[in-house]
């Protein structure tokens, strides 16, 4: 394979790629996200190799295999071009029938199609399904369309034509202009414009210098990150080649947490295949300038999505952070000049480059520029990865994109930030989404989670779980981090079995503000932040747990007690049967729970199919 | 905690510390290699790696201890992960790791004696649409309840290592 | 020279020292547990937490590590780094409730009650002990293991270590484990004794005793 040295070289790749297309050509997408993964699409895509190996239609028809569409909930998904038909929920045995009717004949399967789940409507095309349509794809436009393992789709899809742009068309001052005018700011959550970032880190002395594309992503519930590694790894690096080339660093490193392999495999394929083209290794575009990727694994600690941490840990020591009085900019890795993005902020560049900074600017608010991407997860009917312009309003996102709240209950609050921010409740539900608007509320944007609950969530368990989370993941160092929240956690715990005082409030106040202030890192800092939050929003809670020892969501075990309705109870049994204390007791056909046995584990309420077990 | 771990494989260990050029920094990664093989982390391979590798033995032993990644002891055969995650949470699957630990007669991050069955509690496998999500091996099991777990080992010990 | 205003006072030291050198050299006292300045600074206790204004924003930072800057402004002892020192003391005696030394912290900072549940470690993971050993002592025998509510300072493996000399270093700069307080009777109580104006030792011995040898003198009287 030879090299691409020129960007006449690179273009007319990408011509002859294009001409060889066929766009009228049936087309079989299939994702092999972690999502459908984890839903059996690996033996989907299988089957179809099989069918249209057996059908004989290897040259007429495509395939191809896709990373994470986003819409995992409804997984496996398929999609076939080109037209765009959206099926979901697609099994193995569904296979034939789609390759014979769809790929063949442009049938359509109807019980695959995607039912809007308010009206029954059936939809056709994933462009007009609704989770999709109200979004503005930008990094996240090609997840679905191309094969990520296959730098070729990339090419054609204008990969490294920024690169080239950068390299061969502006100095290293017009790029970091460029992305500073664009308004990038960090997308892992701290939000530090990244144009500046870049050139401060240009601006420190010495010779040696790195960059790092952070891919942690520790928060639970955020699989942004992920979808962006296993879909479109290249846009990443291509955005990471640019910073370095800007920055004057010759080193760059991705550090990947461990529990996402297919993210990590898809990477160091990208890796090997720009090394391949010439985009990564020495002398890139014949401009002189040299620079290489390695791929560091995580070890599993949520503090090293910090920077220091992260820092930390790819010299091999022990993730602790360090007081960052000095930034990472100046000292780093080994002590060099640093650069730490996320891979979503990485990612943005290459669109900045090529459509400039004023077309980027266009998008989002005045001070949150560009497309924010989030993890909706939680009590929503649609759950998965949405990207919108940021400045949308939380409503609209859950609404509208997430197709309100599932089962038809009521919403409570939304928790976006992850473990680091905090509970949006129903009367801010008008928020943009925007770095600064988060934070005035009392939460923050973090690494994109969005977390929505509904009126069965306790938000005091919340708070603990959090607590709990954050008690596991401190590293240990200083003092109101490891101390500060063992203790919250103790006082939060306390509350929720019954066990709560009327000072434990004012308590918890001290210590959160306490920690926020005292603490060495974010981790810390931020770890008061679900406390605060649901204090300032939900303190009627708090009160009804610490007063009345009532958990009004009924979800507290030693605040609640199981009751079985007797008129709807029919003596079916199957509660009794399958309690594992055996506190169900049956008097004729009346079933009655002995609150003394009962653990309040839930069994019997999931088994009943009558609805007869209630909570209060 | 002295346990019996079997006959030291020091050139296997050797050829790992080579593949990475004998680079200190290269720790973490050479550890995670090691716990691969042999699912967890022996002492004498520890001592081997500050040996060959030139770190201090205290911070070879720091970085085993810190990650979740590593265990200074050895594990079941079959290790069952049970998200905890705030998806997964949110939709009961503490209930979930409950009836596994009843089931089992271990507690969180402990493992069977007769070294059959790890169970442990992990923080989002970031497949939040499937909630309450586990997995054992590469296996996942979505929509887990409480009742599904007796059934769950029963398949995972019956299909053995066929994953 | 980099010149600065701490607690309303202009100073002048050179660049490179931290707040904390610079307080210490003009005899500003800003308490420490973690600090030693024969040893790096590590910045765990956050005791040593003091408030700057850069002239663009105020912020708390710790002066055990913060390099001083042309024209900041530190204030030492303002409300919020009072009270924010007397509950990380409250929660390190709710953990080591026998060391003298942060018993008559506690005392200084008049911290009257301890509101969490109490335990009987003896270790505040401070980190002297390892710094000691690795930089002054050249061993490194010992070292931080663990981590959050795991966290502790022992040798690999938990096994006696090929390297440790013996030399009693650890033991020497430990600001918890020497020196016990007599007067905690129970793990969760205060002691506050030495909080007495004349101490008893002084009448007794015709010096005050704590800083060689306890003599729970101060606590006999109590007894009494």
């Amino acid at each position: 394979m030879k090299k691409i040295r020129t960007p006449q070289e690179l273009e007319a790749l990408r011509n002859s790629l294009l001409q060889r297309r066929d766009t009228n050509k049936p087309c079989v997408r299939v994702c092999l996200g972690t999502g459908c993964r984890a839903r059996g699409s690996l033996d989907v895509a299988k089957a179809f190799a099989n069918e249209v190996k057996r059908q004989g239609l290897e040259i007429q028809v495509e395939r191809k295999q896709t990373g994470c569409h986003g819409f995992c909930e409804r997984g496996p998904v398929v999609v076939i071009g080109p037209k765009e038909i959206f099926y979901q929920r697609v099994k193995q045995r569904d296979v034939p029938e789609i390759v014979s009717k769809t790929l063949l004949n442009g049938e359509v399967v109807d019980r695959l199609l995607y039912a809007n789940p308010a009206t029954g409507q059936k939809v056709l095309y994933e462009y007009e399904v609704p989770f999709y349509k109200k979004q503005t794809r930008l990094v996240l436009a090609n997840n679905g369309t191309i094969d990520p393992t296959n730098i070729l789709d990339y090419i054609a899809i204008r990969g490294y034509q920024a690169l080239a742009k950068a390299i061969k068309t502006m100095s290293c001052e017009e790029i970091i202009d460029t992305v500073e005018k664009s308004g990038l700011r960090g997308l892992g959550g701290g939000g530090f414009p990244t144009g500046r970032k870049w050139r401060l880190c240009r601006e420190a002395p010495g010779n040696i210098k790195f960059v790092i594309g952070n891919g942690d992503e520790g928060d639970p519930g955020a699989f942004s990150d992920r979808s962006l590694m296993e879909g479109n790894p290249h846009s990443i690096l291509e955005g990471m080649i640019i910073g370095a080339y800007a920055i004057g660093a010759n080193q760059g490193y991705l550090y990947v947490r461990a529990e996402y392999p297919l993210a990590l495999k898809h990477l160091q394929i990208a890796i090997d295949q720009a090394r391949e083209y010439g985009f990564l290794g020495k002398n890139i575009f014949n401009s002189g300038f040299d620079f290489d990727i390695r791929i560091n694994r995580g070890g599993g600690a949520f503090v090293c999505g910090e920077s220091s941490a992260l820092v930390a840990s790819i010299e091999g020591k022990m993730g602790e952070p360090r007081a960052k009085y000095i930034h990472t900019v100046e000292r780093g890795l080994w002590n060099k000049p640093t650069n730490l993005n996320n891979v979503k902020t990485w990612a943005n560049v290459p669109f900045i480059i090529n459509n400039g900074a004023d077309w980027y600017g266009k998008i989002g608010t005045e001070k949150s520029k560009g497309t924010g991407i989030f993890s909706l997860v939680g009590k929503v009917n649609n759950t998965g990865l949405v990207e919108i312009p940021m400045g949308t309003p939380l409503r609209q996102v859950i609404y509208d994109i997430g197709g309100g709240i599932l089962g038809g209950k009521k919403f409570k609050a939304v928790q976006t930030g992850g473990p680091s921010g905090g509970c949006i409740p129903e009367k801010l539900l008008d928020l943009p989404v925007d770095f600064e608007k988060l934070t005035e509320a009392g939460s923050m944007m973090g690494s994109g989670g969005m977390i929505v609950m509904d009126e069965d969530t306790c938000m005091v368990d919340v708070a603990r779980y959090f607590l709990d989370f954050l008690q596991d993941e401190s590293c240990g160092k200083c003092v109101p981090c490891r101390e500060g929240i063992k203790r919250m956690l103790e006082v939060v715990t306390d509350i929720t079995a019954g066990r709560g005082k009327e000072d434990d409030l004012e308590l918890l106040q001290e210590l959160a503000n306490m920690v926020k202030e005292f603490s060495l890192c974010g981790l810390g800092k931020t770890a008061p932040n679900t406390v605060l939050s649901t204090l300032r929003y939900f303190k009627d809670e708090y009160e009804a747990h610490v007063r009345d020892k009532k958990c009004p969501a009924g979800i507290c075990r030693d605040l609640i007690e199981y009751f079985i309705l007797e008129d709807k109870c029919t003596g079916c049994g199957a509660c009794l049967r399958l309690c594992p204390q055996h506190a169900i007791d049956a008097y004729g056909l009346i079933h009655t729970i002995d609150p003394a046995k009962c653990i309040r584990c839930g069994i019997c309420r999931d088994a009943c199919p009558f609805e007869a077990i209630i909570v209060r | 905690m002295e346990m019996p771990e079997g006959i030291p494989e020091y050139s296997k260990v050797d050829k790992i510390i080579e593949s990475y050029s004998c680079e200190k920094s290269a720790l973490i990664a050479i550890l995670q290699e090691i716990e691969n093989l042999y699912g967890y982390l022996p002492a004498w391979a520890l001592r081997h790696v500050s040996e060959k590798l030139g770190v201090s033995m205290i911070q070879v032993y720091g970085v085993a201890s810190f990650y979740d990644a590593f265990h200074l002891t050895p594990r079941g055969k079959h290790l069952i992960r049970v998200c905890l995650g705030t998806a997964c949470y949110l939709r009961g699957s503490a209930r979930v790791l409950e009836a596994f630990e009843a089931e089992l007669g271990i507690k969180d991050g402990e493992t069977t004696p007769d070294l059959e069955f790890s169970l442990q509690s992990v923080r989002c496998l970031g497949a939040c649409a499937l909630a309450p999500v586990m997995v054992v091996g590469e296996r996942y099991f979505d929509k887990m309840t409480p009742t599904k777990v007796h059934s769950v080992l029963k398949r995972v010990q019956s299909r053995n290592e066929k994953d | 020279m980099v010149t600065l205003m701490i607690d309303g006072v202009k100073v002048q030291v050179e660049e490179g020292s931290t707040i904390l050198e610079a307080a210490r050299f003009y005899g500003i006292d800003i308490p420490t547990l973690c600090y030693h300045d024969e040893l790096t600074p590590y910045g765990a206790c956050r005791l040593c937490m003091v408030e700057v204004d850069d002239g663009r924003r105020t912020r708390l930072v710790a002066s055990c590590l913060y390099p001083v800057r042309e024209g900041i402004k530190v204030r030492t002892h303002t409300e919020r780094v009072i009270k924010g020192r007397k509950l990380i003391l409250e929660l390190l005696i709710a953990r080591c409730p026998s060391s003298k030394t942060l018993q008559d912290l506690a005392s200084k900072m008049g911290l009257e009650q301890v509101r969490f549940k109490m335990e009987n470690k003896d270790c505040i993971l401070c980190g002297l002990c390892v710094r000691m050993c690795a930089e002054q002592m050249g061993s490194g025998a010992i070292g931080f293991v663990g981590r959050g509510q795991n966290r502790e300072v022992v040798t690999p493996f938990r096994m006696a270590s090929e390297i440790c000399r013996n030399c009693g270093a650890c033991m020497y700069i430990c600001p918890v484990v020497d020196l016990q307080c007599r007067g905690v009777k129970s793990p969760g109580e205060l002691c506050n004794s030495c909080l007495v104006i004349t101490p008893q030792c002084l009448e007794k011995h015709g010096q005050v005793m704590c800083t060689l040898n306890s003599c729970g003198a101060c606590v006999e009287k109590e007894e009494k």
